[in-house]
């Protein structure tokens, strides 16, 4: 199917979210349900990911920084700027892409292959709405926060690895934590992290909505899925940046 | 009553169904067969809606299913109860909460009532103790009849089953047919079957649609079947040698009430 077709029906499918609720605490309690699933189930590799690339930032930023005219503090800084502008968003949601997008899509693609989603079309139900809008939500809702949490783990596996290595002790690194911070690169993130939180649950989505034929084009739209939506990621990535910290 | 008034559906250039009229009568089972690839699951689904129609409309007890705003279809759709092929129950939930998924959605019951008119309705579908259990540890027949008490747990109007008996033992089948039967005569609903059982087919057959190639090839009663003289009908029913056995001993069978010998020639010819 070519390009155009395919955003169309996309942009179909988010279009035919937005109807009247059959029953409001019903799209409620799966919200919460998909918050879990989707959020919570994530944090671990989340938290792992975080503490491992602030460690690995700090050692090889220190391994860069040979000049003794430059403060060992400055490590802290950039681990900070580039924990907060790069790696707690964009890397981040690019394993969250492969979690959590592999997760729709194969959860959505089976249903409709066990014409699960036909028998709640049936029943009149609308099935966007109630399967694909909670996902989309809890997505928007949770990997903000996960974004935030990795920005702080990132932050302290930085610090812990500076203490470890002997490169520089938590005072120092603290104090440069605090240096010439600017409040915008928060801001810069968490935009980010909204994006990516839509892009890795629509386009997934999408995908496991739309699956034909059985077991195989599961696993199919599964990896495609999760390829569309690490390169649409990585674009987004290089937009926001072109404009917002231009 | 359903009325199915010319349907036609096509996907790309090729024309699935064309141009299929019916009546689907309350309180009896209306079969639609035919062969595999013949268009039954589609002219089910566009009679319940999963599919919208090229052309032709359908007719729920005088409402046009078909030209209905779309809210006013979701209501409709609530008085319809459907078993899937597959069964199609939601593999995260208990056999319980299944069922009471529809209360759940659509009714105003209290977490009683609710709990209540599940416990009816597996009990009417003799899975009394399968509650607590998940689809993936239950065998087929039962997933069929848990399908079966999800469908008419909200006492739906109209119960659509796409071919039930698929995958089940002939014993497990019988019960299943059955059920279906004893439930479309005790709520006195309109029960469409897609099958292309012959068991069933004489088992609870009251009216049945042949279908062909997209097209119907024959309508009557299952009575009216075996004497029926449709060549393609015929082939499709006696199409294995243990049916055509049965035919020719029914035919002896036959032969021996028969008078008229004209008649009996006729009806062996």
């Amino acid at each position: 199917m070519p390009f155009f077709q395919h955003f169309g029906a996309f942009l179909l499918m988010l279009r035919g979210m937005f109807t009247k609720l059959e029953n409001p605490r019903m799209y409620w309690k799966e919200l919460m349900h998909q918050c879990n699933e989707l959020g919570i189930g994530s944090l671990g590799i989340v938290a792992i990911i975080s503490v491992f690339i602030g460690a690995v930032s700090t050692v090889q930023t220190a391994y860069q920084l040979v000049s003794p005219l430059v403060p060992i503090s400055t490590i802290a800084q950039i681990v900070r700027d580039t924990v907060i502008l790069e790696f707690a968003p964009t890397l981040s949601c690019i394993v969250l892409a492969g979690v959590i997008g592999s997760k729709i899509a194969s959860e959505l693609g089976n249903m409709r292959v066990s014409e699960q989603i036909d028998a709640l079309e049936t029943m009149g139900i609308n099935t966007r709405a109630y399967l694909i809008m909670p996902k989309i939500l809890a997505c928007l809702i949770m990997i903000p926060l996960l974004v935030v949490i990795s920005m702080v783990l990132g932050m302290w596996g930085g610090r812990f690895a500076g203490q470890a290595a002997g490169i520089m002790s938590y005072e120092v690194f603290d104090r440069g934590l605090l240096k010439e911070f600017i409040p915008f690169n928060v801001t810069f993130a968490l935009t980010k992290a909204y994006t990516f939180a839509f892009i890795i649950s629509a386009i997934p989505a999408y995908y496991g909505y739309h699956v034909k034929g059985g077991a195989l084009e599961i696993g199919q739209s599964s990896t495609r899925a999760v390829v569309t939506s690490c390169i649409t990621v990585l674009l987004a990535d290089y937009i926001l940046a072109a404009l917002l910290l231009d | 009553m359903i009325e199915v008034k010319e349907i036609q559906k096509g996907f790309g250039d090729k024309t699935i169904i064309g141009g299929v009229s019916s009546v689907m009568e309350t309180g009896k089972c209306n079969l639609i067969i035919g062969a595999s690839g013949s268009g039954k699951t589609v002219l089910m689904k566009c009679i319940v809606g999963l599919f919208e129609p090229d052309a032709g409309s359908i007719i729920y007890d005088g409402q046009d299913f078909t030209a209905m705003p779309s809210v006013q279809r979701k209501s409709m759709r609530q008085q319809i109860g459907m078993l899937f092929q597959g069964s199609a129950l939601f593999d995260s939930l208990t056999v319980a909460k299944n069922v009471m998924f529809p209360l759940d959605m659509f009714s105003r019951m209290t977490r009683g009532e609710k709990e209540k008119r599940v416990d009816e309705v597996l009990e009417r579908v003799r899975l009394d103790g399968a509650h607590k259990k998940y689809p993936a540890e239950i065998s087929g027949g039962m997933k069929k009849r848990v399908g079966i008490a999800r469908a008419i747990v909200l006492n739906p109007k109209y119960l659509f089953c796409d071919e039930p008996n698929s995958g089940l033992d002939p014993q497990t089948s019988l019960v299943i047919d059955r059920l279906i039967r004893e439930i479309t005569l005790e709520y006195n609903i309109t029960t469409v079957v897609n099958t292309h059982d012959m068991n069933s087919v004489m088992e609870i057959g009251d009216r049945i649609l042949y279908m062909h190639q997209g097209f119907k090839e024959w309508e009557g009663t299952n009575q009216e079947i075996i004497h029926n003289r449709n060549e393609r009908l015929n082939a499709f029913i006696f199409a294995s040698e243990f049916l055509r056995d049965a035919k020719d001993m029914r035919m002896l069978e036959m032969r021996g009430k028969i008078s008229d010998q004209r008649d009996m020639d006729e009806l062996l010819r």
